[in-house]
């Protein structure tokens, strides 16, 4: 009897201590209040959705407003008083530049669901630091691609004068085998592009490429239809997410642009990824709720592979995550050696389907698709 | 670079300071006749390309929307003035900023949880879509131009107010001293819900206009009230005719400078930092041109001496 419960007791404590052992406490700082708050919900609800089913993951979440400042409190706070295990969430480059080379470094995990840059691939690259995304260049070198092959010659190229717009630049200019007419950085957050149209009309240009995140690229996507330009245009997927679309109207029907994800992408994991996406939130979902969703089912599988306790063993259980059970809803997607991902590109055409705007897949794009930074990275 | 590339840029620019200047006119007014700073004049912009957006969607009618970008502004500004505004006249400037910095937030707050955060469509009617052909070949946007003409009858129409109406020469008296005007025994707390209410309707009806051929999204009226600002310290607080200058000025000058600044750096340097150069200094020219301003008029190129 005295032996019954002593057992009982044992496996109890073990199921007990089996269950709070692997909590994964996952911070989740975003973007939720003022400009580009829409970005950050997606990410959000992506997540969410993700791991809805995974009692072992306590998500906390963090508004960093878009302002460095406050997402580094957010992650000094996460990690020192909530102990978060691993941060996620963040949209931004210039506050993933803040915040993940400090939670890297205190032995914490960082999972970018978006901001990719250079920096992080590269030089500055972490054995705890994974990119579920991209790296910034990926899509604006898929565009440069998409462009030499539909036959363009002469580009008039345009982003705003930050760091992510001259990777952009310098990643459509990688691909792109025609000449540039003119190359433009606006100021950013500009949203009046009067001069910079009138200067496309006044060139030779064949073709325009613009990166212009947000509200900027609804502003210059509106304007260029409104001047009736007769260019085609060529943008990043950013510029023609669901959100983005609904606010830019008509103007955007036709424009191609390049994504590593789309809805229509056939696989199982991503029609079931739309349907559960749409009636648990009443909306489509945008490549940010896919990356979003992505990166909570990365985590699932590494916690069913490894123990969060073992740092060394759920960073392997990360790394390997696409052949052990995880699968993207892109399909095909592996991790280069500076923990980027290695994945298909492909080129979008936005259209009306029953009455929405939304985009098609055209064609495949850019296959297998790392990044250039790799040889940069020493871990 | 063609004679009509540069007449069309000239436009821009006009029409650019038109739109500024239907911001800077209530900033000025309210800050000249009632001494009030208002960071939340901005969120009057917000509001009226909200109101737009709301009535085109339900409506289908861009005219009407217009109408609803005025009024609700306005009416919004009245409550704001009565509950809150009202407390911070006799206050110095430094709680009128953190009390209208707070009013930001709220508005913003507010706006996106009723609408949602991501950006709202507005576009502009069928019937002023495209170009219209100006003598000597210039091809220039029939929308724009249209801003341009409705900036005109403002003016005109805030000219009118100021030097032909008793409403305008109340105002003018409550510029020169307040304390003169009540002992006059002129409704002083009705003048200036009038002016805050027309300030915000302005306000109001800039945002709708640039909301159809930009994004209607929360925070948009901050990066504008900031170049109003400039506008006004440029012009001279309390002057609508150095608001009206101010405001042409800096279009103008933002805009030629954004055109020919990398130009001329491709002169005389090499052309990935000439481009990067020059966008850097266009985009610095309206508060370079303050600088100036404040060097040579401290208070502004038509401001009280």
């Amino acid at each position: 009897m005295f032996k019954k419960s002593i057992s009982t007791l044992i496996v109890f404590l073990l199921a007990i201590s089996y269950v709070y052992a692997d909590k994964v406490k996952v911070g989740m700082i975003t973007t939720l209040s003022g400009g580009g708050s829409g970005l950050g919900i997606d990410i959000r609800d992506g997540f969410a959705l993700a791991v809805k089913d995974e009692p072992n993951i306590e998500i906390i979440s963090g508004d960093d407003q878009r302002k460095p400042d406050i997402a580094v409190q957010l992650a000094d706070k996460m990690i020192q008083s909530d102990k978060v295990d691993i941060i996620t969430g963040i949209v931004w480059s210039n506050l993933a530049m803040a915040v993940v080379p400090a939670v890297v470094n205190q032995g914490k995990f960082y999972l970018s669901p978006n901001a990719g840059p250079s920096l992080l691939a590269g030089k500055k690259c972490h054995k705890n630091y994974f990119n579920i995304a991209w790296q910034n260049d990926n899509l604006h070198e898929a565009a440069g691609g998409y462009a030499s092959s539909a036959g363009f010659k002469n580009s008039f190229i345009i982003a705003p004068n930050y760091p992510a717009g001259k990777d952009a630049l310098t990643g459509y200019k990688r691909y792109f085998k025609g000449s540039i007419e003119n190359e433009v950085y606006t100021k950013l957050g500009q949203t009046d592009y009067a001069a910079e149209i009138a200067k496309i009309r006044a060139s030779n240009a064949d073709s325009v490429y613009f990166f212009l995140p947000g509200g900027m690229g609804i502003a210059f996507i509106k304007q260029f239809s409104q001047a009736q330009v007769d260019l085609p245009l060529v943008g990043p997927a950013f510029s023609f997410d669901q959100g983005i679309l609904k606010a830019v109207g008509k103007a955007a029907l036709g424009v191609k642009n390049t994504s590593q994800w789309s809805k229509d992408i056939e696989n199982v994991e991503n029609e079931k990824f739309v349907k559960d996406f749409r009636s648990a939130y009443g909306r489509l979902p945008s490549l940010y709720a896919s990356q979003g969703y992505d990166t909570g089912k990365i985590i699932v599988s590494a916690m069913a592979n490894a123990s969060i306790k073992n740092t060394d063993a759920f960073r392997e259980a990360l790394k390997n995550a696409p052949s052990q059970g995880f699968k993207s809803t892109r399909g095909k997607f592996s991790f280069s050696s500076n923990h980027h991902p290695i994945q298909d590109i492909y080129v979008r055409e936005v259209i009306e389907e029953n009455g929405t705007l939304t985009n098609k897949l055209i064609s495949p794009g850019l296959k297998d698709h790392s990044n250039v930074y790799v040889d940069q990275c020493k871990m | 670079m063609s004679l009509q590339l540069f007449i069309e840029q000239l436009l821009n620019g006009i029409q650019f300071g038109f739109m500024l200047f239907l911001m800077s006119a209530g900033l000025t007014l309210i800050f000249g006749v009632m001494g009030l700073i208002n960071l939340a004049h901005g969120s009057f912009f917000m509001i009226g390309a909200f109101s737009a957006s709301f009535v085109a969607g339900l409506t289908g009618n861009f005219f009407l929307a217009i109408l609803a970008s005025l009024i609700l502004p306005a009416l919004i500004g009245i409550m704001v003035e009565f509950s809150v505004i009202r407390k911070l006249y006799e206050r110095d400037h430094l709680d009128q900023v953190l009390a209208t910095f707070a009013l930001i937030l709220i508005f913003s707050e507010a706006t996106r949880y009723i609408f949602g955060a991501f950006p709202l469509f507005l576009d502009i009617p069928n019937l002023l879509q495209g170009n219209i052909l100006l003598p000597g070949e210039i091809v220039y946007s029939k929308y724009r131009l249209i801003i341009i003409i409705i900036g005109l009858f403002i003016a005109l129409g805030l000219y009118f107010l100021i030097n032909r109406t008793l409403l305008g020469i109340q105002i003018k008296a409550g510029q020169n001293d307040r304390q003169m005007i009540r002992v006059l025994g002129i409704n002083i707390s009705r003048l200036y819900t009038i002016v805050f209410a027309m300030g915000a309707a302005l306000a109001g009806l800039a945002g709708a206009l640039i909301g159809a051929i930009q994004s209607v999204e929360v925070g948009m009226g901050e990066p504008v009230l900031i170049l109003a600002f400039v506008v006004i310290v440029i012009g001279g607080i309390g002057s609508i005719k150095g608001a009206l200058i101010g405001a042409l000025l800096i279009g103008v000058l933002d805009t030629m400078a954004r055109l020919f600044l990398p130009i001329f750096f491709e002169l005389i340097m090499e052309t990935s930092q000439a481009l990067s150069l020059g966008s850097s200094l266009a985009s610095m020219s309206a508060y370079v041109l303050m600088a100036l301003v404040l060097i040579f008029r401290p208070t502004g190129l038509f401001g009280k001496k």
